[in-house]
């Protein structure tokens, strides 16, 4: 599909699309050629789908624990650039810091798109989303504590006093040595 | 790992490469700072004009400084400033290429080289008694081949050789009680007499043979109605003097060493009596000048002891010294005051009625009255006498005056500057006209096509000084109006003189100047003195409207209990507002943080009674005073005998005469050191204008520590008497320095320190939380420098996130001396090598940039020293996160880095104060250095952060702007191209 199109896109004249869009004719825009009953095709091999739905979904609930799993190898490598980086404020740091605190962000932001391809009635994702969500979550607070270890959160007392200004004296007092 | 010590090490060298530089390039001196050098009240003037070549004349002034100036346009060829114990008693030139002075009460006599002011030699000339000093180059008194200096010194008269100070012959003259009022040498003979009076109503004259020493004659006679100050000497055998009573004139020949005197009482000169009179010293053949009251006489001594009034007048007058021109003849200017000009007329000694000069000259009243007039005489090409006049005038400006006209003028007033406030320009008002504009647009257009060659490294050496010259130049720095940064502003300058000047701080010209009318000599006011400056008005709502204006404070006496007088300048026209002559005194002025709605600055006068006065007197004042009335304190510090004392406003003033400004004072506290152990050499407040920004320091790991900045914190050093003297007179174990921090509300001592072994001059800077004071260790041989900074214990326990996060804390809210904080101190002391002249600290508009220290030092220049180098939590081996927060590895004596001397190669002689002023930009401090020479110039002590550095390259900017720019056009019309051939493929 991606293909199809990227080759379309750079202007092929024409092109053919063989993927197979039975499954959803939703997305079809060209009605079916008369004489052509798309439900006794799916009545015929009812049996055989059957199986194959099935073993698909084993296989999607498979891949589906298998991408959740994906951020921990993230946060190990992480974890090994956050120690190279060091705990002093410079760009180096800074980068690998941020990285790490928006590669979860952007994960959490995309659960949904994730886990597209593997949606399925029969496919219970809601156990790797969680496990997915959790990873990535450790992965947010292993950016914040690196992000602390910088000193770059107010978490101490001096972050919130350094610059508040000197309290006002109630009383006034001048003079000194007389004038000459 | 490696690779983070690496980092670290590389994060280190990026550290040490921000460490602020202070030092500038060589085309950078000058663009922002500015030194003007003076010289002070001329008191003598020799002129060397006989030889040709360079016209010069040589000076000796009030601050003590000797130079040659060119006659022709009043540039200093050379100059020495002497100490300010070195006090000059006179000068001449002897055999036609050497300076003589003398110095130091007599002791020190000196000869410097007349062209180019090298010393030559040097001799100490010591004898009995005290007396006063007086020097006598004759002319053409030789001993031995040897030309021959006299001086007379502690009552001893010393014969001098001129080539190399060698005393060739003493006299003393110790046993008699005598004041010698001249030396006189006897023309055509090798005779010197000596003249003064002993037990004041003695006269006596000794005649001396010059040549070896030896009394020849001694004549004393007595006079039984005393004497009366100066001597004018009216022949070389004759002298006229006034008895005690100043009202009879005394003519007191000695002829051939007889002596006799003439009596003439005032009386029978003139027929109106005007009190008593006053000689005004000169040494004008045959005729001298007396001053009663407001007139001027002349008087003509004839044969046989027999005056003449020449001429009587009321217009302020000086005359000059004799000025011998051929054939015996003496010269002589005159000059008189007559409403806005000034009558010079140069005579004959012999012909009063002739002149043989009288010229008319436009004088400005800022100038004030002549005090000394310097003749000098040139040949003009018709072989005819012109004559040049050195003046002095009140304000202690210096002006030539030949052929009717000010040829030059110095404005020497700003050698003896007594206080220095800053002031804004007005602000710009919008339009500017077009004409303007356009008539420097030629002249903008090849500045900037000259700017480009520059950049574009094709100028020409010529090019380059023309370029140099319009940076130093530039008018922007120079303009009346005030700038964005507020670099420009006016510095207001009171003179001994009693002169008000304002200085631009662009290039330090005067902007204005103005002799105060109510520090001028009156009959209600005998002898004004300028005391101090203060910021009277400072507009910043009605900055459009209003002018702001300073206060200056004076007395009319050195005493005390003398009535004071205050007036009020606008600083922007120098105009005097308004002068009061107060009933009461001044002995201290506390301007109080408080203004009314006109912005102007309650001021809290104190007298000798300890009453206190509250100006401006308007009922709004009283109304905002009587609002805070209870939390107004002063204290005094009584260093004369030892006691600090904290009073408080009582009640409204119970004299015989109501007076709603005026309240009584209660003694609330005292401190006083025992007489026997301590003595007061210093005390410090904070300027109250400081502004600090923060009240927590943030210490490595995080960690807070809580300042204690107070506004009421005095510093005060005392040491042993015995170790008030100089350095040197007392042993270690009698001597120590005791050092007191104290809260002026409640006379608390807050920290005391003792150093042993240690004596002043203490020199001291108090900011934020922290005092600097500087010392002498006689233990250690050195000079030394401490630190104390004080901290606030009981803020401490404010370590709680939340509570700051919610604002649930007490740090902000107001707090009073009667809580009696518990408070911890720090402190360091390091060596440092110089000795102090001044010190004071880098002032921000809002007190963010680090300090640093502005060290005066003994070489007479500026040296900036980072506060940091001066930091009690410095150790010698500073832990990482220490290392990280900037502290610096300790050692034993604080660094002086050369590039770090603000004043650079110039030396700002005379050095007496430094001050400094925040520019609105924060990282911009203004610096004005002050003795006879002026300084300013501009810091910025942790580097321009705010702002584009002068030597930040635009052209590059703007090159690699254009750059990117054509980059993306290109690039994106190469790939619109290969779009368009890909879709045709």
């Amino acid at each position: 599909m991606e293909k199809g199109k990227g080759v379309m896109g750079s202007g092929r004249r024409w092109a053919v699309d063989f993927s197979d869009n039975s499954t959803a004719p939703s997305s079809r825009d060209i009605p079916d050629p008369p004489g052509f009953t798309r439900a006794s095709v799916d009545q015929d091999d009812s049996n055989l789908t059957r199986q194959k739905k099935d073993a698909e979904a084993n296989w999607k609930a498979q891949k589906a624990w298998e991408v959740a799993q994906t951020p921990f190898k993230n946060l190990l490598m992480m974890g090994f650039m956050m120690w190279m980086a060091g705990s002093t404020v410079h760009l180096f740091s800074i980068g690998i810091t941020f990285s790490a605190l928006w590669q979860p962000i952007s994960a959490l932001q995309g659960v949904g798109k994730v886990f597209e391809p593997y949606k399925d009635n029969k496919v219970d994702l809601l156990g790797p989303k969680l496990l997915f969500i959790a990873l990535n979550l450790g992965g947010l607070a292993l950016g914040v504590w690196k992000l602390n270890t910088l000193g770059l959160l107010p978490t101490h007392a001096s972050d919130w006093v350094s610059s508040l200004s000197p309290a006002q004296e109630v009383e006034y007092s001048g003079g000194g040595i007389s004038l000459q | 790992m490696a690779i983070r010590s690496f980092l670290i090490l590389f994060l280190l060298f990026f550290l040490s490469s921000l460490h602020p530089i202070l030092s500038l390039y060589e085309d950078q001196v000058g663009l922002m700072d500015w030194h003007e050098q003076y010289i002070g009240k001329v008191k003598q003037a020799v002129f060397h004009t006989h030889k040709t070549g360079r016209k010069r004349v040589v000076v000796s002034t009030e601050e003590n400084v000797i130079a040659s100036l060119d006659l022709r346009h009043g540039e200093i060829f050379w100059r020495h400033v002497l100490g300010p114990t070195d006090v000059i008693d006179g000068i001449d030139v002897a055999l036609g290429k050497y300076v003589i002075t003398l110095s130091s009460g007599g002791s020190v006599l000196r000869a410097w080289n007349l062209p180019d002011g090298q010393m030559v030699w040097e001799s100490t000339l010591q004898g009995p008694k005290h007396s006063k000093s007086l020097l006598l180059v004759p002319t053409n008194l030789k001993i031995e081949k040897d030309n021959v200096v006299l001086v007379f010194s502690y009552g001893r008269l010393n014969a001098v050789s001129c080539t190399d100070g060698e005393v060739l012959w003493k006299k003393d003259f110790e046993a008699e009680s005598l004041e010698v009022q001249q030396v006189i040498q006897c023309p055509s003979s090798d005779l010197v007499y000596i003249v003064g009076f002993a037990a004041s109503s003695q006269f006596e004259m000794y005649q001396i043979d010059a040549s070896n020493g030896e009394l020849l004659k001694h004549e004393s006679a007595a006079f039984s109605g005393g004497f009366l100050g100066e001597v004018s000497l009216v022949s070389s055998e004759t002298i006229v003097a006034l008895d005690s009573t100043g009202s009879i004139l005394l003519t007191i020949s000695f002829r051939n060493g007889k002596i006799s005197f003439q009596q003439i009482p005032i009386s029978n000169l003139v027929e109106d009596s005007l009190g008593p009179a006053v000689i005004i010293p000169s040494s004008v053949t045959g005729i001298f000048a007396i001053k009663m009251n407001a007139i001027t006489m002349f008087i003509r001594v004839m044969g046989e002891g027999k005056l003449e009034v020449v001429e009587k007048t009321n217009h302020e007058t000086s005359v000059s010294d004799a000025l011998p021109i051929s054939e015996g003849q003496q010269a002589f200017a005159l000059i008189q005051h007559a409403g806005s000009e000034i009558h010079l007329t140069v005579k004959l000694a012999h012909d009063w009625d002739g002149n043989l000069l009288k010229e008319s000259i436009k004088m400005d009243q800022q100038r004030g009255l002549v005090h000394r007039v310097f003749i000098n005489n040139y040949i003009r090409t018709d072989r005819s006498y012109g004559f040049r006049v050195l003046i002095v005038m009140e304000d202690h400006s210096l002006l030539l005056l030949q052929q009717g006209a000010i040829v030059w003028s110095r404005e020497d007033g700003l050698a003896s500057i007594i206080d220095v406030t800053t002031s804004e320009l007005p602000v710009e008002k919008d339009g500017v006209s077009v004409a303007k504009v356009e008539h420097n647009l030629f002249e903008w257009l090849k500045g900037h096509m000259l700017k480009l060659k520059g950049t574009l490294m094709l100028a020409s050496p010529e090019d380059i000084a023309a370029i140099q010259s319009m940076r130093l130049k530039g008018s922007e720095k120079s303009k009346m109006t005030r700038d964005h940064n507020g670099f420009r502003k006016l510095l207001i300058a009171l003179t001994k003189a009693g002169k008000l000047f304002a200085l631009h701080t662009g290039d330090g010209h005067i902007v204005w100047s103005h002799l105060l009318q109510s520090l001028h000599k009156s009959e209600a006011c005998q002898h004004p003195i300028g005391l101090n400056l203060y910021q009277w008005q400072v507009p910043h709502h009605h900055a459009m409207d209003e002018n702001p204006s300073v206060l200056v404070v004076s007395k009319c006496g050195p005493s005390s209990d003398i009535s004071g007088v205050l007036s009020f300048v606008d600083t922007y026209t120098g105009k005097e507002l308004g002068s009061l002559t107060l009933v009461h005194s001044i002995v201290q002025v506390i301007p109080l943080p408080y203004t009314d709605s006109t912005e102007q600055r309650l001021h809290l006068l104190i007298d000798a009674d300890k009453h206190a006065h509250l100006y401006p007197k308007t009922p709004e004042a009283i109304d905002i005073f009587q609002h805070e009335f209870s939390n107004i304190y002063w204290y005094s510090v009584e260093d004369d005998n030892g006691i600090i004392k904290g009073h408080v406003l009582k009640s409204k003033c119970t004299g015989e005469v109501a007076d709603e400004f005026c309240f009584d004072t209660r003694e609330l506290w005292s401190i006083v050191f025992p007489s026997e152990s301590e003595m007061i050499i210093a005390s410090v407040t904070r300027k109250s204008n400081e502004v600090v920004h923060t009240q927590s320091k943030v210490i490595a790991d995080q960690d807070v520590m809580y300042k204690y900045i107070s506004r009421n914190l005095l510093f005060v050093a005392t040491v042993a008497p015995k170790a008030s003297g100089k350095i040197g007179c007392v042993t270690p174990e009698e001597s120590w320095l005791v050092v007191y921090l104290i809260d002026t509300v409640t006379g608390r001592i807050l920290h005391r320190v003792t150093h042993h072994g240690s004596q002043g001059p203490v020199h001291a800077v108090f900011s934020e939380n922290w005092v600097v004071y500087h010392y002498f260790n006689l233990r250690a041989h050195r000079y030394e420098m401490s630190v104390i900074e004080i901290y606030d214990q009981s803020r401490a326990d404010n370590k709680d996130v939340w509570k700051l996060v919610l604002g649930k804390h007490n740090l902000t809210s107001p707090i009073s001396s009667y809580s009696q904080p518990e408070v911890i101190t720090k402190s360091q002391s390091y060596f440092f090598t110089h000795s102090l002249k001044a010190i004071a600290v880098t002032s921000t508009a809002k007190g963010i940039t680090s300090k640093q220290l502005l060290i005066g030092t003994v070489g007479d220049q500026v040296l900036a020293l980072d506060k940091r180098f001066l930091d009690p939590r410095r150790s010698v081996n500073p832990t990482q996160a220490e290392k990280e927060e900037g502290i610096i590895p300790l050692t034993d004596s604080l660094p002086i880095i050369p590039q770090s001397y603000v004043t650079h190669s110039l030396k700002v002689e005379g050095l007496r104060g430094v001050i400094t002023v925040p520019a609105k930009l924060e990282s911009t401090t203004l610096v004005f250095a002050y003795g006879v020479d002026l300084f300013f110039t501009q810091l910025a002590p942790s580097r321009t952060y705010d702002s584009l550095t002068e030597d930040f390259s635009y052209a590059l900017l703007l090159i690699t702007i254009v750059a990117l720019v054509a980059a993306i056009f290109v690039t994106w019309i190469l790939s619109e191209k290969k779009e368009l051939q890909e879709k045709w493929r």
